[in-house]
């Protein structure tokens, strides 16, 4: 067991550390590091602008989607050094948040059933953030059972035609391309009539309306096909073998596991080491010491078992659903430290404008925001699930759908 | 980095929960829940021949020198068997206050005889209710002799001797506290055993009158040596419970596959599904707290007071939480007394004590976590 870097490691970080010293956009370090979970906004800046051109600064120097083959535009690198990475580079990460779910999942995806020129066209774009790429899986009737997806996909001679729609979709406002999740057979189990397309966002008949959050932004949308035309030379993987194939890109979902998951706790130790009360600082008071201490014990554990993904994934081995309660524990405890440093404030706690909240609205920003942390990619329900079943081997729900052919399936209003 | 333990180590956690499935079976344990025993013996003797007592001592003091990553490794098992035997008092407590501050003369007294299963031995800190403080130490020492009484002292009334915290000085500081180790068997302490929730692992009061006492370590640093001797019991105690976490969440978990309501196992039912996979949760969170614990416990590194606070304080709630709703998923069966549930739930909330309660960790946690932030 050791925690310290071996010499190459050492090596690896010192050339990544100067590299970054020397590039990275210092100007908005300090926003950076102050922005809220949910909310990064840089004063007098367009941040999908600057995102790009750090990404692409990256990518030019070879810093770029670190995990990917060099002929796709990646480094080739360990997990670990992508680990040794994303701590040298701090706050300046938080610039990719746009481009995670496109090297995190859709990339992988490309890069495992695409043809190699259709790789060696669309990767390297997408590593350096020129292209920004979404993917298009939930539907209205498909959230948590994305199986139950509607939208159609018909073959007409060499194309196939798109009809429907998809929700919650990250980013497709700003995106070029997606990755989508298709029905083309209705008479067979919901699983097994499903293919995957890649397409332009651009593409005639494809409308992207952004959805207004609880917490009064816009990160995801709706996305309306009608008449979509995708050539056949987009389809990812065999006709009606989608369900495999997003397989694959959930499970790279898990490969992407990095060193930090938000939980809030750092923003919430410094708060109450800075925030005065009636008696003195917050720190100081018995209660919320303890209700610290429970924060960071949750924190480091996840922080300690994603290390032990990591080292396990540096041995070879698969990441398995396991790293499910990255998610879930984060995503509770957000929603908790958010409140609990809303109740320090007192009254004054319910302020979120940047200039009458503390730390400027951060704990406000992130309480609004948490609600939809704890739903999107899976609610807690559906994580707890996968971890019973897929990891302590419980039985599965009871699906009365699975073996009924997909048009067959009752559906409200239809028994 | 690399953050597991070695296949080395892993094949010796294989041996001692093969050692330990075969000589600690729940049966064993009962022996001395029911009172018929007041420790296993012939498990104790056994765990000496397998070297397990001696894991982290030197060789040259009788043990084999492996080191702390293999004794973690042993302390999970204990853990997972629920072993009746005064492993954690004599291992972690006594034998690593004397690997930290004890003479040459002092190590080659004791450790070989612990190493071999020949001496049973605890430390002596605590006078009625409260947390660790040097306040809290009465007991005084003078011209050789201690005179006061501690309580509960872990596995007192079976232990041949003591490391006793007792106050030498009047200053009102950190510095009037000193250790001596204390010869039970030689006259002067009288033990008396106590009733705990949790009767595999005895308490005891120790009355000491005039009872001779020879200083461990320097006078004066007594409060120091035991903050660290406190932080190692802490991670290794953590991976007993963590091992009873693992244990409680696998009971729990087959009850449910195999007990069969409403036509249906229980286990397919959400509501116990979701237990079962926070048990899993706090358990696995508690897991890489330990092993960060453990880390800085075999390499003596800077971070070992923070990591041993988290290692505690996590590996405290998984167990409790593991062990109690490890009943709840049983329902009524697990409120009985053949059921094995209640072992590990007592285990859970005697084990959530010994070394001070888990609001005391959460202070001292923030506290050093405050620290290295200042520094």
């Amino acid at each position: 067991m050791n925690f310290d870097d071996t010499p190459q490691e050492a090596a690896f970080r010192a050339e990544a550390k100067a590299w970054i010293q020397a590039n990275a956009p210092k100007q908005y370090e300090e926003e950076l590091r102050k922005s809220s979970l949910g909310r990064t906004v840089l004063k007098g800046a367009n941040i999908l602008e600057v995102a790009k051109a750090w990404q692409k600064k990256k990518a030019d120097a070879g810093w770029a989607c670190l995990h990917w083959p060099k002929e796709y535009g990646g480094r080739g690198s360990s997990p670990i050094e992508r680990v040794i990475w994303q701590q040298e580079e701090g706050p300046f990460g938080k610039l990719s948040g746009m481009f995670i779910i496109g090297h995190g999942m859709c990339g992988p995806t490309m890069m495992a059933f695409a043809g190699e020129e259709q790789k060696r066209k669309y990767l390297p774009p997408l590593a350096s953030g020129e292209k920004v790429w979404c993917q298009l899986f939930s539907e209205p009737a498909g959230g948590s059972d994305v199986a139950g997806l509607r939208t159609r996909a018909e073959k007409k001679g060499d194309d196939w035609i798109i009809n429907g729609q998809k929700i919650w979709t990250s980013g497709a406002h700003y995106s070029d391309y997606g990755i989508l999740l298709t029905r083309t057979d209705p008479t067979v189990p919901k699983h097994k009539g499903l293919t995957m397309f890649f397409l332009d966002m651009k593409s005639p008949g494809v409308e992207v309306r952004p959805i207004k959050q609880a917490s009064g932004q816009s990160d995801f949308n709706e996305v309306y096909f009608t008449d979509v035309k995708i050539p056949d030379s987009q389809r990812l993987g065999a006709v009606n073998d989608g369900w495999n194939v997003s397989l694959t890109t959930l499970m790279n979902e898990r490969m992407s596991i990095g060193a930090g998951v938000a939980t809030g706790f750092p923003e919430l130790f410094d708060f109450c080491n800075s925030l005065m009360l009636e008696d003195g600082p917050a720190i100081e008071d018995r209660s919320v010491r303890s209700r610290l201490a429970n924060y960071a014990v949750k924190a480091s554990g996840l922080r300690y078992t994603s290390m032990r993904a990591i080292s396990a994934l540096s041995k070879g081995e698969r990441p398995g659903p396991e790293n499910s309660i990255g998610k879930l524990v984060a995503g509770s405890m957000v929603q908790e430290v958010a409140m609990y440093a809303l109740d320090l404030q007192g009254a004054a706690g319910v302020l979120s404008g940047p200039d009458d909240a503390e730390v400027a609205g951060k704990f406000q920003a992130m309480l609004l925001r948490a609600p939809g942390t704890r739903v999107e990619g899976g609610t807690d329900e559906i994580m707890r699930n996968i971890i019973a079943e897929r990891v302590l081997g419980l039985p599965g729900d009871i699906r009365v759908d699975k073996d009924v052919p997909f048009n067959q399936i009752p559906t409200k209003g239809r028994t | 980095m690399n953050f597991d333990f070695s296949d080395d180590q892993k094949q010796m956690r294989d041996a001692a929960r093969k050692f330990l499935t075969e000589q600690c079976p729940p049966k064993a344990v009962r022996e001395v829940l029911d009172g018929r025993a007041t420790y296993d013996k012939a498990l104790w003797k056994g765990l000496a021949e397998m070297g397990f007592l001696g894991v982290a001592i030197p060789e040259e003091f009788g043990g084999a020198g492996a080191g702390h990553l293999e004794l973690c490794v042993i302390a999970e098992e204990m853990g997972r068997a629920n072993a009746p035997v005064p492993f954690s008092s004599t291992v972690y407590l006594a034998a690593e206050a004397l690997l930290l501050a004890g003479s040459d003369a002092q190590k080659q007294k004791w450790l070989p005889r612990i190493a071999s299963g020949d001496a049973i031995g605890t430390l002596a800190l605590f006078e009625g209710k409260g947390n660790p403080s040097p306040k809290a130490i009465k007991l005084q020492a003078s011209g050789g002799t201690l005179n006061g009484v501690k309580k509960p002292v872990p596995d007192g009334a079976i232990a041949d001797f003591a490391v006793v915290a007792a106050r030498t000085g009047s200053t009102g500081r950190d510095a009037d506290i000193s250790l001596f180790l204390v010869d039970l068997k030689a006259g002067g302490v009288e033990a008396k055993a106590l009733t705990n929730v949790d009767p595999t692992r005895g308490q005891a009061e120790l009355t000491f009158k005039n009872a001779k006492a020879e200083p461990l370590g320097t006078a004066g640093e007594g409060w120091s040596i035991l903050t660290q001797v406190l932080d190692r019991a802490a991670v290794l105690l953590a991976f007993e419970q963590v091992g009873g976490s693992d244990r409680a969440l696998e009971m729990g978990r087959d009850y449910a596959l195999d007990r069969i309501a409403f036509g249906r196992p229980i286990g397919s039912f959400q509501a116990v599904k979701h237990i079962l996979a926070d048990m899993y949760v706090s358990a696995t969170l508690a897991r890489s707290n330990c092993y960060y614990g453990a880390w800085a416990l075999s390499t003596n590194a800077s971070e070992l007071p923070e990591a041993a606070a988290a290692a505690r304080i996590s590996a405290t709630q998984a167990f409790q939480h593991c062990s109690k709703n490890n009943i709840q998923v049983h329902g009524g069966m697990g409120f009985t007394w053949e059921f094995d549930c209640h072992m590990y739930y007592r285990r859970a909330n005697a084990t959530a004590l010994t070394l001070g309660s888990l609001s005391y960790w959460e202070d001292q946690l923030i506290d050093r976590m405050r620290k290295k932030n200042a520094a």
